[in-house]
């Protein structure tokens, strides 16, 4: 990441969030069926942006696992619906949830480890296909799993974040911006947690290990990383950054088994953003968020509605078309 | 000492490249279609019919379609599901508005049909590859189904938006759709119709085609330096795979469950077809039937196990249970045989061989 290409985005996005908003107030004057003004355009815009940053924290878990371990990790959804249900579980015994929090940060350690063993160590050197689909099968695992353990009614997991919405910038637009003080707070946890991983990262030992491991194995190998710690480390804190997910989305609308499948909308943001990038999931996250409110609101107008289901891949099908490794993936050069 | 091929000689280019080119398996294929088309139907109840061998049938199509792309062509395709209601959708379509085409006729222009869009959400695939192209395909899922459940019109503006089979006959009196179709009939169709699919597929992937495929598979670039256009290739085998996955969602919908709505070809669908490919074997016929009778038949003895040990349990921790050991199986499937059935059952050939005397 060097200065110019953040400088480009830092003026890039403004112009073209602006730009998207003047199509569409275009639009608006063509069919005046279509409602448009800016405060209500910048509303829906700044609820996708929210949204995006739930997206963000499940791809995530993806990126840090694709990035040690080449394995696209299916399973990342139903880690998230896991750690939900088992903290819930330990606060329905009566502990405080900081507690319950520590305690299913043990489990996921414990998960890891057991992923490690069972699945991955009898795996080592097939090719990424059968990884994958191995990561499939901890998914149905992880599911039935955790709903044997923990039942499978609709939970709700409440650990006292604001609910109530607030308006801001009401001098601005005409009624003000209406944010959801919990998407906001989610937003400020999921920033927390980039800049903690990011430290952890650049700056720990155990981090510049996983940084080797993930730029070629067998160099890591011969200089004396231990490659089966540094996979259960990294399934380790992907399973925390899929506990956390799951705090946030549990809270947002309850723990239950759909949580599993948000890892579907996860995967559009990880390939916008490419599969091997950190600020790629962040960014890619805000915007399939956002351009997927936007469409369903004022595309959606047109073509008719419930076009989130496919409206994302459709974005970074587009985006692949142009840029086959994402936004910010590493450029593959292949030859003979 | 019965499975050997001495003293059987090639003496002709043809006879080396027959599909069965040892007496033994010709003798086995045969006695498999003879039990399947005359004493299966007389011996198996109408539940093991409808509930079992219809569905393997139907499935085995749709896996011998994404066998082509994703096991010979390498592309992997997570579209399944979308193609398989583009099939059934436009089959249903077609025999609506022309009551009088014949069944089959309207099975083929099905698949014809869902090449087409084949064609149109695998051009990605000139671009991208690998997982970025798996969930590129995602895009095809998602959009078709959203387009099946948004637009009445496909459903002939029925309420539910579900579409029924309406009653169609092979010939004469032989009905295979609607509700004077007999199980028996519908099996005995699938049989054959399924049959002929697996011959056309099986030949597709012997001929200059199916090379130019697996070629593509094991490395683009260096295919394309041997004079094979790789867009070519890749297209074709998108079209050739959506051709099959439409047919068998049109089976799916005609004959198997006669009513259908969008939502029965969900994501989950894609994923079933995948696994039945995985744990069948990748890039061969044989494995996509083998597939998919595994993953028809482990739901239902999951289901009857417990009942048969005499242990009783909610069907809600039942399902759960399922769930968790289909997901252990796939992974013991795939820590013990990466390869699949397919790769056992060789390996079990060529150890017939030598029986009784290994050495």
């Amino acid at each position: 990441m060097n200065t110019r290409l953040i400088a480009s985005w830092l003026i890039g996005a403004p112009a073209a969030v602006v730009g998207l908003g003047l199509v569409i107030q275009l639009a608006a004057l063509a069919d005046p069926s279509l409602y448009f003004a800016w405060g209500y355009y910048f509303e829906v815009f700044v609820g996708g942006l929210l949204q995006g940053v739930m997206y963000s924290l499940v791809a995530l878990g993806f990126v840090l696992i694709f990035k040690a371990s080449s394995t696209f990790n299916f399973a990342q959804g139903s880690m998230v619906l896991f750690a939900a249900l088992t903290m819930v579980g330990f606060i329905e015994w009566g502990l405080h949830w900081t507690i319950a929090f520590a305690l299913t940060m043990g489990v996921m350690v414990l998960l890891a480890m057991a992923i490690e063993r069972v699945v991955l160590r009898p795996l080592v050197n097939q090719p990424h296909i059968t990884l994958f689909m191995a990561t499939i099968g901890i998914f149905y695992f992880l599911d039935g799993f955790g709903q044997t353990l923990w039942g499978s009614d609709v939970k709700s997991l409440d650990i006292g974040m604001p609910r109530t919405p607030v308006i801001v910038l009401e001098n601005v637009f005409d009624g003000g911006i209406m944010i959801n003080q919990f998407d906001l707070v989610a937003a400020l946890v999921g920033g927390a947690l980039v800049l903690g991983l990011a430290v952890f990262f650049q700056k720990t030992r155990i981090g510049r290990a996983l940084r080797a491991v993930a730029d070629d194995h067998q160099a890591a190998l011969s200089v004396g990383i231990p490659l089966k710690t540094i996979w259960v480390v990294v399934w380790t804190v992907a399973g925390i950054v899929a506990l956390v997910a799951g705090v946030m989305w549990g809270g947002k609308m309850g723990v239950q088994f759909t949580l599993a499948l948000i890892a579907l909308k996860a995967l559009p943001v990880l390939i916008l953003g490419g599969l091997t990038s950190i600020p790629g999931a962040i960014v890619g996250g805000l915007i399939i968020g956002a351009g997927e409110q936007v469409a369903e609101i004022f595309l959606g107008h047109f073509i008719g509605s419930a076009i989130q289901d496919w409206f994302a891949y459709v974005l970074a099908m587009l985006v692949l078309l142009v840029r086959p490794q994402g936004l910010f993936g590493e450029k593959i050069i292949e030859r003979v | 000492m019965l499975y050997r091929e001495a003293g059987q000689f090639k003496s002709s280019y043809a006879s080396d490249q027959a599909i069965f080119p040892i007496r033994q398996d010709k003798i086995g294929i045969a006695l498999i279609l003879v039990v399947a088309l005359l004493v299966v139907p007389f011996v198996a109840s109408n539940y093991v019919l409808n509930s079992i061998l219809v569905p393997f049938l139907v499935f085995s199509t749709a896996a011998i379609g994404l066998n082509i792309v994703t096991g010979y062509c390498g592309q992997v395709s997570l579209g399944t599901g979308g193609f398989m209601a583009c099939g059934a959708f436009f089959a249903f379509k077609l025999t609506t508005a022309f009551p009088d085409i014949h069944i089959i006729l309207i099975f083929l222009l099905a698949g014809f049909g869902t090449a087409l869009v084949g064609i149109v959400f695998g051009l990605p695939s000139l671009r991208i590859k690998g997982f970025y192209l798996a969930i590129a395909t995602l895009a095809a899922q998602f959009f078709l189904i959203w387009m099946f459940t948004q637009n009445p019109w496909w459903t002939n503006y029925n309420p539910a938006g579900v579409i029924t089979a309406p009653p169609r006959a092979l010939f004469g009196d032989f009905y295979i759709t609607g509700v004077r179709a007999t199980p028996v009939g519908k099996y005995l169709f699938l049989v054959c119709f399924v049959t002929i699919l697996a011959l056309v597929a099986k030949n597709l992937v012997r001929s200059a085609l199916g090379r130019a495929w697996m070629a593509i598979r094991d490395m683009d670039i260096a295919a394309e330096i041997m004079g094979i256009r790789p867009m070519m290739a890749k297209l074709s085998a998108f079209a050739v795979s959506s051709f099959f996955i439409g047919i068998s969602g049109a089976l799916w919908a005609f004959i198997y469950t006669a009513s259908v709505e969008a939502l029965a070809f969900e994501v989950t669908r894609s994923f079933q077809v995948l696994f039945m490919i995985i744990i069948g074997g990748l890039g061969s016929i044989l494995g996509s039937f083998l597939g998919a009778a595994f993953i028809v038949l482990l739901p239902i003895l999951l289901n009857s196990a417990p009942a048969m040990v005499g242990i009783r349990m909610s069907t809600e921790l039942l399902t759960h249970l399922e769930f968790m050991i289909f997901g252990a199986l796939i992974v013991f499937f795939l820590i013990v045989e990466p390869q699949g059935l397919a790769r056992l059952w060789q390996i079990g050939k060529e150890k017939l061989r030598r029986w009784p005397f290994p050495y």
